[in-house]
């Protein structure tokens, strides 16, 4: 943009920002809304009266003294213990993520390396797998579930997501890894090494930024996931989505609907925090398809 | 490498895709193609003196459960699931084929039956999403990438939130605000200029915060693959574009856009596939009484009290289908590619 010819009108300009400003309210504000409402009690956040109390928090001051209220907080998190689901998520996380990366990054490499023609059949197999909507799968685990006595239980899930997880971990670290030159590990394989020698000793030290993006994507489908983890887990077992979704069936009916908004805040932070710190690891990621056409 | 090696690097993976993905898709068939037992029922002589002998007919409990134990599967019917009311409908169509004097009457017939109606919003919603939100990814991309650097970042880190954030949640935080009391229900009500306007009362509004939420989940993927486009874009090109007199929006129209046309293939044909499998939205919404979508059904099914796990079954092949259906342009691309290969 430095070349004065490319400068813009300011009519576009003023247009353009105008644009960007209403993208950026439209992106943000809701977040920004839904956290500031969360402090408030019912009545403010979902006011009848006056939709500036919302923001004033009148009816939370009358209720608790301050225009600021943690009530819906320790409501989830004490009264209804969502700090039970918010440590399943993080071992369903944790789990699905090294485990998803590790045998991920095995036959990502494999594909990579490989020039026989089986690698293109894997891969495209892989690509339709990635395209099934994951609910589609749910009916084939119960019945076998139910009857091995596996339902419920994160463990099964934890295999489950990775298992989903797989073909567009494949996808990425297949690329990530035709990135690196294959003289690397051949000349390993020169000085004596066997393939997977070559793989620990050479290929494992520099593979860490794919490894890093791709895991982003795999925590972020572990942690997003509701189809799976509401269908295959046991109520006292369930993960933070799903609990959310069982809340709103109940807080409808008994008016704790703040509960459901406090739980919906505390699973968001964790999201924007990611964000904060990987920014540029998830933009290469989404990009890293794109690019290679 | 040679197959031995390659066989066991791929080992756990391939396992872990054959046993939790493959196999799941053949049980899914096998199961859309059996019904649960019905009960054996039991002809019992009940003898009370004076009255008589009554033959009455009950379900035999014992034989039943040990039926159910002993074949888990059900009893064998064919295409019966998928021909039944709550799939296909094939006798239910062509009834009001038959019946039907107009075509109105017919659609309306026909979008009554559940199949027909996820499948309709579940297309309308998928076909218009889409371009929705490429149109809108391109603006978003265009506007950012005028602005100063030190924006561009935070511009990026905003317009990331909605795209990473949870289906459910997100659609959960825009629901909490379209409802009547929240803020941009409230904001909708005082422009209605009538107390009782809801978005929820009406189909028709409801498709629409749908696809409103569809975009707004969606349109930060296509920003950022757009952006990551534009920072490729050859300065000379545009520069000779200009000293030939094209006017800005020329500059756009045959310069950028040709440049980021491959781009908006992959999104597109990304994002068509994404679309199609709406579900969280639906749960989010509330908006099952005025939407369902084919995922959402196959999720209704199989919960609750009584897994309909045959019904489910067929209604998943049924959307297998129509997701091969959507992936074989990208299919044949990825052949083509690897045919000019090698």
């Amino acid at each position: 943009m430095a070349s004065r010819a490319q400068r813009m009108p300011r009519s576009l300009r003023i247009a353009s920002s105008a644009f960007v400003l209403f993208w950026f309210v439209l992106a943000a504000f809701p977040f920004i809304w839904t956290v500031w409402g969360s402090f408030k009690v019912e009545l403010d956040f979902f006011s009848i009266a006056d939709w500036t109390n919302a923001i004033t928090g009148e009816r939370t001051k009358a209720a608790h003294g301050s225009p600021f209220t943690g009530a819906g907080y320790y409501g989830a998190w004490v009264q209804e213990e969502f700090w039970r689901n918010v440590i399943n998520t993080g071992i369903v996380c944790v789990f699905v993520v090294c485990t998803s990366l590790t045998i991920g990054t095995l036959g990502g490499y494999a594909l990579s390396r490989s020039s026989y023609n089986y690698t293109f059949w894997l891969l495209i197999t892989a690509l339709i797998f990635r395209a099934m909507p994951p609910i589609t799968l749910v009916a084939g685990y119960l019945l076998p579930f139910f009857q091995w006595n596996l339902w419920g239980i994160l463990p099964t899930t934890i295999i489950v997501l990775v298992a989903i997880n797989q073909p567009f971990t494949l996808w990425m670290l297949h690329s990530f890894f035709k990135n690196i030159p294959k003289e690397l590990d051949e000349s390993a394989k020169v000085d004596g090494c066997n393939q997977f020698q070559a793989f620990r000793r050479v290929i494992i030290p520099v593979m860490w930024p794919g490894v890093i993006t791709t895991g982003l994507f795999s925590f972020l489908l572990a942690y997003n996931d509701f189809a799976v983890t509401s269908m295959l887990l046991s109520e006292s077992n369930r993960t933070m989505v799903p609990e959310i979704a069982a809340f709103l069936g109940t807080t409808y009916t008994e008016g704790n609907v703040m509960f459901a908004v406090s739980a919906v805040v505390s699973a968001t932070v964790p999201l924007f925090i990611l964000v904060m710190f990987f920014q540029r690891q998830i933009v290469s990621g989404l990009t890293a398809g794109a690019v290679k056409g | 490498m040679r197959h031995k090696t390659f066989l066991w690097f791929f080992l756990p993976t391939g396992l872990a895709m054959l046993l939790f993905i493959a196999l799941p898709i053949v049980s899914v068939l096998v199961q859309s193609v059996f019904a649960p037992h019905e009960a054996v029922l039991k002809e019992v002589e009940n003898c009370t003196p004076l009255v008589g002998c009554v033959t009455e007919t009950t379900i035999d409990q014992e034989a039943t459960r040990e039926l159910r134990e002993n074949q888990p599967l059900g009893r064998f019917v064919g295409l019966d699931i998928y021909l039944d009311r709550g799939h296909l409908a094939v006798a239910e169509v062509g009834q009001a084929w038959v019946d039907a004097a107009t075509w109105d009457e017919f659609w309306h017939r026909l979008f009554n039956l559940p199949l027909y109606r996820a499948l309709s919003f579940t297309l309308t919603f998928t076909f218009l999403v889409t371009p929705l939100l490429i149109l809108l990814g391109l603006m978003i991309a265009l506007a950012v990438n005028s602005l100063h650097r030190h924006l561009k970042g935070l511009m990026i880190f905003f317009s990331l939130l909605p795209m990473i954030v949870t289906p459910l949640i997100g659609s959960l935080i825009l629901f909490w605000m379209i409802d009547s009391r929240g803020i941009i229900g409230s904001a909708l009500v005082s422009i209605a200029g009538d107390p009782n306007f809801s978005l929820k009362a009406s189909t028709g509004l409801m498709w629409v915060s749908l696809i409103v939420y569809g975009v707004w989940h969606s349109a930060p993927f296509a920003f950022v693959v757009f952006y990551a486009g534009l920072q490729t874009l050859p300065k000379d090109q545009l520069e000779s574009a200009q000293i030939d007199g094209a006017t800005r929006w020329q500059q756009v129209r045959y310069v950028v856009i040709p440049h980021l046309m491959p781009l908006v293939t992959f999104v597109a044909l990304i994002q068509l596939m994404d679309n199609f499998r709406i579900f969280e939205p639906i749960v989010g919404f509330n908006a099952s009484a005025h939407a369902t979508s084919l995922s959402w059904i196959i999720f209704n099914d199989l919960g609750g009290e009584t897994r309909q796990l045959s019904a489910a079954s067929a209604t998943s092949v049924l959307t297998i289908f129509g997701v091969a259906i959507l992936l074989s342009p990208v299919l044949v691309r990825t052949w083509r590619d690897f045919r000019g290969k090698t």
